[in-house]
């Protein structure tokens, strides 16, 4: 198995790794019994619909945190709409590829995006509903 | 033959070969290059060197040369002698859930063709219980199979006194009980006598001992039978035919006469050195366990459990600091599953994703253990700071 250069330098020195104090949304996916498991935190402007920051958190693999990596990085400071066009073929491009074994890697880091996002996107529709549910 | 500043912890993986057995096998590449089964001078040459090794070996084991049998590794010996007993896919074996996957496999295999296999489970600190393997047995039961010492955690079981019991055990029975032990990692670093293990077949291999790939035997007692994997020739009685790798067995044989060199207790002392000081400093870190039995295994084998870290990772972060070890983590074996041997141990899938693997060999120092202790707690640290559970 060989990582490319890529993979090794966001393993090395991961952007957007940590946390963020008030999120407007988080996420976590993958399991312990699997071996990896990916936390996403966002930070959303709320005029603009575009993620202002995006931080993570990752227990597993080089290539798990690698895709972490990238996924935060393709992310932040896309509308919502676009940052949920970003797909494995993306992130596997910008890594230089994967071994074939670790390509669910990346499919985790799409996830872990999406399901953040999504989180969001509820959140708000939910608030707005209330607030429309108020008015009538 | 100095490395670059890189250190080497994967000894079980394999050595690097010795350079006094690299000089015993060069002439045997182009001087005496003849094919040992010919019957001219030059194969004469070839043959004389296979039969040293062949005596070399014999010596070391206690048994009789034509007891042993060349084969190309530990994965082809264990084949042959499981799947050599079984030819009729009749009868039961028992073995163990933590053998090495050449012979796990093939007792799986086995099992599928209709052959009754018993897997006994390793108790929490990798031991074999021999009263669990007794009670196993039955009337139809042909073959035992344990394996001296585990290659991930490295601990040792008393393959002597199951021998022993299962000798008394082969007296009140007219169909006997074959006795066989993978002992590949055990070779280096424990008796090896057969006539003390009482067994019926030992499996070892050559480039775990400093000697080249591609090469290894296994002992096979007089009253054994096997029918063969492979039809040819009349080497190794017809049990192994194909020409035989003259400079790879001349360079078996030499490794193992090196094992009984006067110095070798000398390098296994400091290998135990090495290895109860890396242990005593890793468990000073925090979340930080043994795999494995503390005093029942190899002086070269540390098996560590970090919690919230993940194996591959810690690996890859090594690596990059210039120190090679092994992980039974599921990210770094394709196979998407944790080590079958530290799950049998009752490790739990999420914690086995965990571990670490050190295995020394006998180039190691005290300072590469020094310089290793510092790295491996700053690269722990580095990778907890990335996980989301602090």
């Amino acid at each position: 198995m060989l990582y490319s250069k890529q993979v090794l330098d966001h393993f090395q020195n991961p952007r957007n790794q940590g946390k963020i104090s008030n999120p407007d949304a988080t996420s976590q996916v993958g399991n312990p019994v699997c071996g990896d498991i990916m936390k996403i935190y966002l930070k959303i402007d709320k005029k603009l619909n575009k993620i202002k920051d995006i931080k993570f958190e990752t227990l597993g693999c080089g290539a798990a945190i690698a895709c972490s990596s990238v996924v935060t990085q393709e992310a932040k400071g896309k509308t919502l709409e676009n940052a949920l066009k970003i797909d494995k073929s993306i992130i596997l491009k910008k890594l230089g590829g994967l071994p074939p074994q670790k390509v669910h890697c990346s499919m985790l880091s799409i996830e872990a995006l999406h399901k953040a996002i999504n989180d969001y996107l509820k959140k708000t529709n939910d608030k707005k509903s209330r607030k429309s549910n108020r008015k009538n | 033959m100095k490395k670059q500043n890189k250190i080497y912890f994967d000894n079980s993986a394999t050595t690097q070969i010795d350079k006094e057995v690299l000089k015993e096998m060069i002439p045997y590449f182009n001087l005496q290059f003849g094919n040992a089964s010919s019957i001219h001078e030059f194969g004469q040459k070839a043959e004389a060197g296979v039969l040293n090794a062949k005596y070399i070996i014999s010596k070391f084991l206690n048994c009789k040369p034509n007891e042993i049998i060349f084969t190309s590794g530990a994965t082809e010996s264990n084949n042959t002698i499981l799947q050599g007993v079984f030819s009729d896919f009749k009868g039961h074996l028992i073995t163990t859930m933590f053998e090495h996957p050449c012979v796990l496999e093939t007792a799986k295999y086995l099992s599928r063709r209709g052959v009754d296999v018993t897997f006994i489970a390793p108790e929490k600190n990798g031991i074999i219980d021999p009263q669990k393997i007794f009670r196993a047995i039955k009337e139809n039961t042909r073959l035992i199979s344990i394996m001296y010492a585990n290659n991930e955690v490295g601990t040792v079981s008393n393959i002597a006194h199951i021998g022993k019991k299962l000798a008394e055990i082969n007296e009140k029975r007219t169909n006997k009980i074959l006795f066989h032990s993978d002992a590949v990692q055990a070779c280096y670093f424990r008796d090896m006598d057969v006539k003390k293990l009482r067994a019926d077949f030992v499996s070892i291999s050559s480039h775990k001992i400093y000697g080249p790939k591609g090469v290894g035997a296994f002992f096979m007692s007089e009253r054994a039978k096997l029918s063969p994997l492979m039809y040819g020739g009349q080497q190794e009685y017809g049990i192994r035919p194909g020409t035989y790798n003259v400079p790879a067995i001349v360079g078996f044989g030499k490794a193992i006469q090196l094992i009984s060199s006067k110095d070798h207790k000398k390098i296994i002392e400091k290998m135990k050195k090495i290895r109860d000081y890396i242990i005593k400093e890793a468990l000073k870190i925090k979340g930080v366990s043994l795999n494995g039995d503390k005093d029942k295994r190899l002086e070269n084998n540390i098996n560590l459990l970090f919690e919230n870290v993940e194996g591959e990772s810690l690996l890859l972060k090594l690596d990059l600091c210039g120190v090679a070890c092994s992980t039974g983590s599921a990210c770094a074996s394709g196979s998407l599953s944790a080590s079958h041997a530290l799950l049998s141990m009752g490790i739990k899938p999420e914690n086995a994703h965990g571990s670490l693997r050190i295995s020394l060999g006998k180039y190691n120092t005290m300072e590469e253990a020094k310089k290793f202790v510092m790295i491996l707690k700053k690269s722990v640290i580095q990778l907890r700071k990335f996980s989301p559970f602090k």
